[in-house]
């Protein structure tokens, strides 16, 4: 089946009426689909580190168990993270989301394919790994049920998303990375932020 | 070398770590690291993640810091080169790090695949933006380790104590299968 989804409105779907839900970025353009939907001190946009925005909501989910957290990265970026999705299976936390917008494109570069354009199945991969939960998602109708899923602490959760691949403008966060991390432990921590 | 004092400085690394208040360690699986691993898994207050490469750790305890958590990742200096890219991010975005990495590739090392690794790791690190401070004595490890916590946590600064081969005495590949 064919996917008929948009990424940015798949994103802005998923991040709708979030609560308190912690966001993890990866490199690229779901950097760029999560401030399209509404720049907020509790997204954290990597402009670096590609392949690491899985182990990034990994220690966060950790450190903060009461709080739910959602990885949304690109095929691309998880491609070159795919043992962390072992790690993640080993410690299994259940507050943490990984969904990787698959456009099976590294769509910064140029649009290349990735190893998913020739099948490779980021979501068995997560199965294989012990993610409790793993769907692929092609249809708008799934997405009511996966935003729902994000917010039950039943992880950890991987999905991937199928997208149509599209160039679409750039919405860029802030790229001072000491002021991303700063705003993001002010807004969680409170005045604790400053005394750890 | 079993039941001198050289044996104890994995200890004491895991008493400066649970002083610091470290909470989560990360860890790809070492010779020279195997008591300190022990006891960080042994305890229930510690989240202890077997990372699949080292550069996974630069990661988990980036996200750590975000959620308010202190961390300590280990590795052996094989690892170092795995993390080089992901360093970037730290130094960009000050986060702290407090790496304690085994030395491999020093002093009388049997295998030359790791004498490459091993000798660019002070300036590889330090090219990242890592402060290094080596512990060349088994008495040197616990006060670094404890400068260092002090200096990643309280400055937020990237800090690796390279804990000497000398130390680990790791004498051939007979003798590191026999750990």
């Amino acid at each position: 089946m064919k996917t008929t989804l948009h990424r940015r409105k798949v994103v802005e779907i998923l991040l709708e009426n979030r609560k308190d839900l912690l966001v993890v970025a990866g490199l690229g353009s779901t950097a760029w689909d999560i401030t399209a939907a509404g720049d907020a001190p509790l997204n954290f946009p990597l402009w670096g580190a590609m392949g690491n925005a899985a182990m990034f909501g990994l220690g966060l989910a950790l450190a903060q168990p009461r709080r739910r957290v959602l990885v949304l990265t690109g095929d691309g970026e998880m491609l070159m993270g795919m043992g962390s999705l072992a790690t993640i299976g080993v410690q299994k936390p259940r507050n943490l989301s990984v969904v990787v917008i698959d456009n099976e494109r590294y769509g910064e570069t140029g649009m290349q394919a990735t190893h998913t354009a020739a099948g490779v199945d980021l979501a068995k991969v997560a199965q294989g790994c012990g993610f409790r939960i793993t769907r692929q998602v092609r249809s708008a109708a799934q997405l009511g049920t996966l935003r729902a899923a994000i917010h039950r602490p039943a992880g950890p959760l991987f999905a991937q998303v199928k997208v149509i691949a599209e160039k679409i403008p750039l919405v860029l966060p802030p790229r001072d990375g000491g002021l991303l991390k700063a705003r993001f432990r002010k807004a969680l921590l409170g005045a604790q932020a400053d005394l750890d | 070398m079993k039941g001198t004092a050289n044996d104890a400085w994995p200890e004491a690394i895991y008493r400066t770590l649970k002083g610091a208040g470290v909470r989560q360690v990360g860890y790809v699986p070492d010779a020279g690291h195997k008591r300190l691993i022990e006891l960080c898994l042994a305890d229930r207050e510690l989240r202890s993640v077997v990372l699949s490469t080292e550069e996974e750790g630069i990661g988990l305890l980036a996200g750590a810091w975000l959620g308010g958590a202190r961390g300590a990742l280990l590795m052996q200096s094989s690892g170092v080169g795995n993390c080089i890219n992901a360093l970037g991010t730290v130094r960009e975005c000050r986060f702290p790090l407090l790496m304690l990495v085994t030395m491999r590739g020093q002093k009388g090392e049997f295998n030359p695949w790791q004498v490459p690794m091993g000798q660019a790791t002070p300036a590889v690190l330090q090219s990242m933006g890592v402060v290094v401070h080596e512990a060349d004595s088994a008495e040197a490890i616990a006060p670094a380790v404890d400068a260092a916590a002090r200096l990643a946590f309280g400055s937020y600064q990237a800090v690796a104590v390279l804990i000497s081969q000398a130390v680990i005495g790791i004498k051939s590949f007979q003798d590191q299968a026999s750990r």
